[in-house]
């Protein structure tokens, strides 16, 4: 078995659980003073990730890792050069993390709604900047020989905001849905209007993006070189269609389980258009960033397969326990009876 | 300054920072498991509202642990991409493992542990405390594997222009590491020792809650004697670990400019760096030094001028974190003596002053923490892997001045900002005390005498 492309399909699967999980609670975090009118439905809205937000957070943490530990030369290149964005997405997801513990630590309304705004901001600033950098990844980063040519500016091309607002609107029906599984009476009703709503922009968009991706990158000559992988594309075109029919239905959470097949499908399609680039030039195919000319050693790459095949199955099985526990869904009344509760 | 130099202070600010969070959660979440199993053994209710009176206090401590870790993470790529490219094939790894093995563990059950009081069993409930204190204490030691590979690397071969990883279980049993994991920890417990009795000396003071903060007080007291202890009998080996794998580390620490055998230990000393040697020293400890680093005093210690002076460390910095660190921790083990002793007996309200000084005393364990990690580190410099590699060929080649500058701003100013709000809030609810007895007094009947004095000092006392 190659490592390189173990290591490749786990890296994949990192960063797309990761986008899979913290994408609701952006998107929750994005909509909750517009679906949160009172500060009761906000706290409900909160609570509804309050268990689980620093657990899907940690998934970023190893997608990080695991590009550090197995594709160091990624790792340290595609950190210094994306500098400028990913300290912005830092700072968001610093100021995220401390808002949902700090808003609850005091009464006034002004302190509440400082947190509130924080929170909005610190959201789509991350759902934001993620689009855009995968999709400048997915198009390929001009870097050659004498380093990197780009800048916080030339990221911000026609194609990596395609790619912004995708995610950007991916994450708004997914937290939308998640929203409406979590809670119960009108503040239920009213994201699930929003997401029948969202829908429409997200198709469009979802559907602009597709188109661009055949002009603005190469991720689809892997398609045509092994069609049987466009049954991954084809999915995530299938799901995003059933996430408008089970809403028609009033099955909520079944749409919501189909928006998380989405959004793995759509970073599923890009990776594996990516192949076996990591991140490749724009400038220069020999300049490609690759699962081999980047990679950790045989041995490291063994060393670091074994961790992952004991833990993460482990954490995977203590993850879904801790979603079950806390599956029902929170009411105004049952978040303020909660003295433990954000 | 040039991006070297700034993404150096960026560092030493985003880890001093991050590092304001950490020592605590690492002991106060051992602390609380403690009370929370006490809790669980007795059925005693004084013991569940110790745990979710000090257990707020983690989880708003917690918070800011959590999220300025992010950015150590992001950092080895975004300003020290050289680094993480050399080194990455084995630095990575401990790395990858901390967020496999401990992150995930940690993160998850803080959640079920905050949240789920009414939703899991009591043991369940008791379990998931213990899992995050455990988490916590593995995450040290994933991260101090890898800062003990930078200090004294071992299990590698330079090859294809970078370090490779050859030899995993020495990566892993590295002494060096061990060592300084074993510090850390004990490091950590005395700061969440310190911070405990600082509170409860506090409200003690007050006459508040007596009962509740005397309990908290004991415990604290002998958790800060064990670890207070620890710090200096692990602190010792370290140091002798240090003598044989990073000499001039060493000679920094203790001001030695000529080697020589049979080395004194000088109880006052002031390095001199311009001209390479003390401005004073006085009262010697013929052998001492040599002592402490090899176990024998008839052995030579390697002074700074045998280094050239290009792999000397800043002395001054070194000299003085060591000293203040370990004057530091002689106060710990006293004053946790004292606090158990006072405890024991029951005479400690007679003595406010000395309540008073415990309150005074929270800070001083942090303080310790951060001089031994300028002693680590600054002590290294200018090696960034001890011997293989130099800080200066380290950093970013594509980070430009302008962003360093402006991301040294940056979390400059939202680390204060943060800072400030989290101490605010540590301070409210530290303040405010526990919440009332909820429980019956009937309902206490049945369990414990204990639980009927609580609930009748809580009426008394609030």
């Amino acid at each position: 078995m190659d490592l390189h492309i173990v290591w490749f399909v786990l890296w994949g699967v990192l960063w797309g659980v990761y986008f899979m999980l913290d994408g609701f609670v952006l998107g929750a975090g994005m909509l909750h003073r517009v679906l949160g009118k009172t500060d009761g439905d906000r706290r409900v809205i909160i609570n509804s990730f309050g268990p689980v937000w620093d657990g899907n957070e940690v998934w970023l943490l190893t997608a990080g890792g695991a590009t550090f530990a197995a594709f160091p030369t990624t790792y340290a290149l595609m950190f210094s050069y994306l500098y400028t964005p990913l300290l912005l997405l830092l700072f968001a997801l610093i100021v995220r993390g401390v808002s949902f513990e700090f808003r609850g630590k005091e009464e006034g309304a002004a302190w509440r709604g400082c947190w509130d705004w924080a929170i909005v901001i610190c959201s789509f600033v991350p759902a934001l900047l993620f689009g855009v950098a995968f999709g400048n990844i997915f198009a390929g980063l001009p870097m050659d020989q004498a380093g990197y040519h780009g800048s916080l500016v030339y990221l911000l091309n026609p194609y990596g905001i395609v790619s912004g607002l995708l995610f950007v609107l991916l994450f708004l029906e997914h937290g939308a849905l998640y929203v409406a599984v979590k809670s119960t009476g009108s503040l239920s009703r009213s994201a699930e209007d929003l997401a029948r709503l969202l829908w429409i922009p997200l198709l469009v968009i979802a559907v602009v993006f597709l188109g661009y991706t055949n002009f603005a990158t190469k991720l689809y000559h892997n398609y045509v070189a092994a069609p049987v992988f466009a049954v991954v594309p084809l999915s995530a075109v299938a799901a995003l269609l059933s996430v408008r029919l089970f809403l028609a239905k009033g099955r909520a959470p079944a749409a919501f389980a189909a928006s998380c097949v989405t959004i793995l499908g759509v970073v599923f399609t890009g990776v594996i258009g990516l192949f076996p680039n990591l991140i490749p030039s724009s400038l220069d195919p020999n300049f490609h960033l690759s699962i081999y000319n980047s990679s950790s050693s045989e041995y490291t790459l063994g060393i670091m397969t074994t961790v992952a095949f004991i833990f993460v199955p482990i954490v995977i099985l203590y993850k879904i326990w801790a979603y079950r526990l806390f599956r029902e869904r929170l009411t105004v009344e049952s978040v303020a009876a909660d003295h433990e509760a954000y | 300054m040039d991006v070297l130099a700034l993404s150096k202070l960026q560092f030493a600010l985003t880890c001093m920072f991050h590092f304001i969070f950490v020592p605590l959660t690492l002991g106060l979440s051992v602390l609380v498991a403690m009370m929370e199993t006490r809790y669980v053994m007795s059925g005693n209710e004084l013991y569940k509202r110790m745990t979710k009176f000090w257990g707020k206090l983690l989880l708003i401590n917690f918070a800011l642990g959590v999220v300025t870790g992010i950015t150590m993470e992001f950092q080895f790529g975004m300003n020290w991409a050289e680094y993480s490219r050399y080194v990455g094939d084995i630095f990575g790894a401990p790395l990858a493992i901390e967020a496999t093995v401990a992150f995930f563990l940690e993160s998850v059950f803080i959640g079920v542990w905050a949240f789920g009081w009414e939703k899991v069993s009591r043991r369940v409930h008791l379990l998931s405390i213990w899992l995050v204190a455990l988490a916590t204490n593995l995450s040290g030691l994933w991260i101090l594997l890898a800062n003990g590979w930078m200090q004294h690397p071992v299990g590698y071969v330079l090859r294809n222009g970078r370090a490779e990883m050859v030899d995993f279980m020495a990566v892993v049993t590295n002494p060096y590491g061990l060592l300084k994991f074993g510090h850390q920890i004990v490091s950590g417990y005395t700061v969440a020792a310190f911070f405990v009795l600082g509170i409860s000396a506090w409200h003690l003071l007050r006459g508040r809650n007596r009962v509740f903060f005397r309990s908290s007080f004991g415990m604290a007291a002998a958790f800060g004697l064990v670890a207070a202890i620890l710090v200096a009998v692990v602190g010792d080996f370290h140091a002798a670990d240090v003598a044989k794998t990073q000499p001039a580390k060493f000679a920094a620490m203790e001001a030695v400019w000529d080697s020589c055998s049979n080395a004194p230990m000088h109880l006052i000393a002031f390095p001199d760096e311009k001209n390479q040697c003390n401005l004073v020293t006085g009262l010697p400890v013929p052998g001492l030094l040599s002592f402490l680093a090899f176990h024998d005093s008839g052995a030579t210690i390697k002074g700074l001028n045998s280094f050239p002076k290009d792999e000397r460390p800043p002395v001054l910095p070194v000299f003085l974190s060591f000293r203040l660190m370990v004057g530091l921790g002689t106060l710990f083990i006293l004053m946790s003596a004292a606090s158990l002793f006072l405890h024991r007996n029951g005479t400690l309200e007679r003595y406010p002053v000395f309540l008073k000084l415990l309150v005074y005393m929270i800070p001083l364990p942090y303080i310790a923490n951060q001089l031994g990690w300028i002693v680590a580190e600054v002590g290294r410099q200018p090696w960034i892997v001890y011997g293989i590699m130099k800080t200066s060929d380290a950093v970013s080649r594509a980070v430009t001045l302008p962003q360093v500058i402006g991301s040294l701003a940056g979390f400059t100013l939202l680390y204060a900002l943060l800072g400030f709000v989290d101490i605010y809030l540590l301070v409210k609810f530290a303040r405010k005390g526990p919440e009332e007895a909820t429980e019956p007094v009937r309902a206490a009947v049945g369990r414990a005498p204990e639980a009927i004095t609580v609930t009748a000092a809580g009426a008394v006392y609030k």
